[in-house]
């Protein structure tokens, strides 16, 4: 179990795929970042030499956004829209799609399980 | 869709010309408008507008955070109070 970056432990995959355990990381940036640090993509991550290790750390810390900070940087943003009473803002509020979905139908993502007018409520 | 750079944010030239005037001359009046679509810019902090919903016009104070959405977004055009709950 190989840590980078606090407390993601990705092992035994290739080390981009490894790289996308973190929040924050997806494969694109995974790939950026190999390909930065020169380490091939197929490589597993136990079979990382130290080197490479410290490598990869040193251009994730520096040019991403991920884990904490990213989500924190979501919410607030979230927050902002909520706060200005934006069009967008109220639909999270509702917790609806702020897209410009269709609610007719589907949007159960947002709204979550149906709700039947027979089907009893909890509480 | 993002509009493209090449054009710039899209500003109601009416609107932006009577926060303009009111500006320079310093005096603070609630503006009714139309212009939905325009983009709000730095100069329209401060300001209140009075945003037409399709029915009456809606006051709505432009305060620093709005700056970069439109005028629109803010005041919204639909009603819905949700559906009725049959709660015992």
């Amino acid at each position: 179990m190989a840590r980078i970056v606090g407390v993601d432990i990705p092992d035994r995959k290739h080390i981009d795929i490894a790289l996308t355990y973190i929040f924050g990381i997806g494969r694109s940036s995974a790939h950026k970042i190999l390909k930065k640090a020169n380490v091939p993509f197929d490589v597993k991550t136990k079979d990382l030499t130290e080197g490479q290790t410290v490598k990869i750390r040193d251009i994730i810390e520096n040019d991403f956004k991920i884990e904490g900070a990213l989500r924190s940087e979501t919410t607030i943003n979230i927050k902002r829209l909520m706060d200005i009473g934006a069009y967008r803002g109220l639909r999270h509020r509702h917790g609806l799609p702020v897209h410009g979905q269709r609610t007719h139908t589907n949007a159960r993502t947002r709204k979550g399980p149906r709700t039947r007018p027979g089907s009893k409520k909890k509480k | 869709m993002t509009r493209s750079l090449k054009k710039g944010p899209y500003i109601d030239e009416k609107l932006f010309g009577k926060i303009e005037l009111m500006n320079n001359s310093g005096d603070k009046r609630v503006i009714k408008t139309w212009a939905r679509r325009s983009t709000i810019s730095p100069e329209f902090v401060g300001h209140t507008l009075a945003v037409h919903n399709g029915n009456k016009f809606i006051p709505i104070f432009i305060t620093e955070n709005m700056v970069g959405h439109k005028v629109g977004e803010f005041v919204p055009t639909r009603t819905y109070r949700g559906h009725t709950s049959k709660r015992k």
